[in-house]
């Protein structure tokens, strides 16, 4: 069934036992929505240095978008900045591919079971449910570093 | 009128009626029958306004009102005739009463752009009170939340029941003396209520309110006779009613039309023009500045013609079955929760659910896959999945084409949902 290539085993194993769910301490904290659909993220990122010690998240939304925030904290947390940017933009590329990109073993090594997620992309509808927390990440990130980089100036 | 299409004692036929719809015939995902159950977004078109649509371009294209050629007094004919045919359609007093718009939200940003700048008793201004309700679509909220920042005036609305209906009993202290216009929808796009517009017409009346209608999911379901309403203005769109997307209706009194001020200057809708200032031709022209939506007025004229022939108490008739059939077949999915009326009364062939913890978005893509079209999210209502403390709906709403078999494919498909995310 064509289903399956959407809702990957994978992604239904995330969706049912998300990681890292719930607000914890953060650096930085952003709220998206999804305006057409009415799916929700609030999501706080936490630095250590460069690199990324927490990101806690409280939402809801649909399996694809839950998931998809699952996946995020298992990918991210304990990457340096420089990876973890490496990841969303890999993610973003496999996402706007519309289905035409067959991730390859490279894409598989940054992306881990994100990869499962590139049946998503076949469906414009649902793309932007897999993009909501990457892209609450991006900014919260940018927030958290930004607000850091006054405090040490200040300091 | 007589139709092959009505079948005896005012039922009609709907399997008949399928065959007017040529899309209803095509499948979808390797051979699965369509089930287009999202017809509270848009409707599927007849045959007739197809063949309407293509013979306008194909033998009588031209612009309205302005050639002495033969073509452009056929285009004129249509256009016009077209209203004529709407006029009926509503048992408007007038034709004069009926404006042509893109579609009910431009119908009712008109009317509030009207009340803005109109002159005294009609104008809103700072002490001014609009009503609004709860259950509007963002159509019905937004240009008066625009009028209320623009003014000053105070924006109020009805609150809704447990159960989905308006809460009137505050009638007297919501519409004021203060009030100048009360604006609400005739049947709700996500409850699927229908609200009764006399006691709050009567209410409006005694403290010298406009009142305004919005019956985008009225007029293509059930009769509508404006004179009955009592309202001042009526607002729907054509692409809920069998015809092309991109033409609207507004009614207004004539009356009114008269007194108030145009809202969108251009051609079309002027008697004269200086450089130092222009003179208006009288409604409906007045609010129809530019070149109109010429086919989608002729369109709008042939599905009148086609619902008329069926006939719109057959077609309430049929809708009130197969609600009352999709009612009690929801009730039997276990944790399938109706958002808005539970039973068949005082309702519209909309119903919206939640199903237990799967998020709608999920439930209309595993419906999808199996051929069955639902609209997911907040309709375009947000403020009702607020005041239900939900995120979302899935929303199953049927036409004069439904049948009972469409109910089944869609419980059906809510067990196949259920089993995949159980």
């Amino acid at each position: 069934m064509k289903l399956d290539s959407m809702y990957q085993e994978v992604i239904l194993d995330h969706y049912k036992n998300p990681h890292g769910r719930g607000l914890r301490e953060g650096d930085a904290e952003v709220h998206h929505v999804n305006p057409t659909c009415g799916d929700e993220i609030t999501l706080r990122v936490r630095y250590e240095g460069h690199t990324v010690a927490d990101v806690s998240y409280e939402g809801q939304g649909c399996s694809i978008s839950q998931a998809s925030a699952s996946v995020l904290n298992e990918l991210l947390v304990g990457k340096p900045l420089e990876r973890a940017e490496q990841i969303q933009g890999t993610f973003l590329e496999l996402m706007q591919s519309r289905g035409q990109l067959e991730p390859d073993d490279a894409m598989e090594d940054v992306l881990e079971d994100a990869v499962a997620f590139a049946g998503v992309s076949k469906y414009p509808a649902r793309v932007k449910c897999a993009l909501l927390s990457w892209m609450a990440w991006k900014d919260a990130t940018a927030q958290a570093l930004g607000e850091g980089a006054a405090k040490e100036k200040t300091g | 009128m007589t139709s092959a299409r009505r079948a005896p004692a005012g039922q009609l036929d709907a399997e008949a009626i399928r065959k007017d719809f040529p899309i209803l015939d095509r499948t979808i995902h390797d051979d699965t029958r369509l089930v287009y159950l999202d017809n509270a977004a848009t409707s599927q078109k007849p045959r007739q306004v197809l063949d309407a649509l293509s013979g306008y371009y194909e033998r009588s294209n031209a612009n309205v009102h302005r050639g002495v050629h033969v073509l452009a007094e056929e285009a004129t004919a249509l256009y016009e005739g077209a209203r004529d045919k709407v006029a009926e359609f509503v048992n408007a007093p007038s034709r004069d009463e009926v404006v042509f718009t893109k579609n009910a939200s431009e119908s009712l940003n008109l009317v509030a752009n009207m009340l803005g700048w109109a002159e005294e008793p009609y104008r809103v201004e700072r002490d001014s009170e609009i009503v609004i309700t709860e259950m509007e679509h963002h159509s019905n909220i937004v240009p008066w939340q625009l009028l209320a920042e623009r003014t000053g005036a105070k924006l109020k609305w009805f609150g809704l029941t447990d159960d989905g209906r308006l809460d009137l009993s505050r009638i007297d202290e919501i519409i004021t003396e203060k009030t100048k216009v009360v604006s609400f929808v005739q049947v709700s796009n996500i409850l699927g209520t229908a609200n009764p517009v006399e006691p709050i017409v009567r209410r409006a009346q005694d403290v010298g309110a406009l009142v305004v209608v919005d019956a985008s999911q009225a007029a293509p379901h059930m009769p509508l006779d404006v004179q009955a309403l009592q309202a001042d203005f009526v607002a729907f769109t054509g692409h809920k009613m069998c015809g092309p997307t991109g033409i609207g209706v507004l009614w207004g009194r004539k009356g009114l039309l008269d007194d108030l001020p145009p809202f969108l200057g251009g051609g079309e809708m002027i008697e004269t023009v200086s450089m130092h200032s222009s003179t208006y031709a009288p409604a409906p022209h007045k609010f129809e500045a530019g070149t109109p939506p010429i086919a989608q007025a002729v369109g709008l004229g042939a599905a009148v013609d086609y619902l008329s022939a069926i006939g719109m108490d057959a077609i309430a008739a049929h809708e009130h079955a197969i609600t009352e059939y999709a009612v009690r077949r929801l009730a039997e999915v276990p944790d399938l929760r109706i958002i808005g009326p539970t039973t068949a009364e005082e309702r519209g062939a909309t119903i919206s659910f939640t199903l237990g913890d799967i998020h709608p978005h999920d439930v209309g893509q595993v419906l999808d896959e199996q051929g069955i079209a639902v609209r997911v999210g907040h309709h375009c209502a947000r403020p009702v999945c607020l005041r239900y403390g939900i995120p979302a709906t899935t929303r199953a709403s049927f036409y004069l084409y439904s049948s009972m078999a469409d109910v089944d494919a869609l419980v059906d498909g809510l067990e196949h949902v259920r089993n995949f995310f159980g």
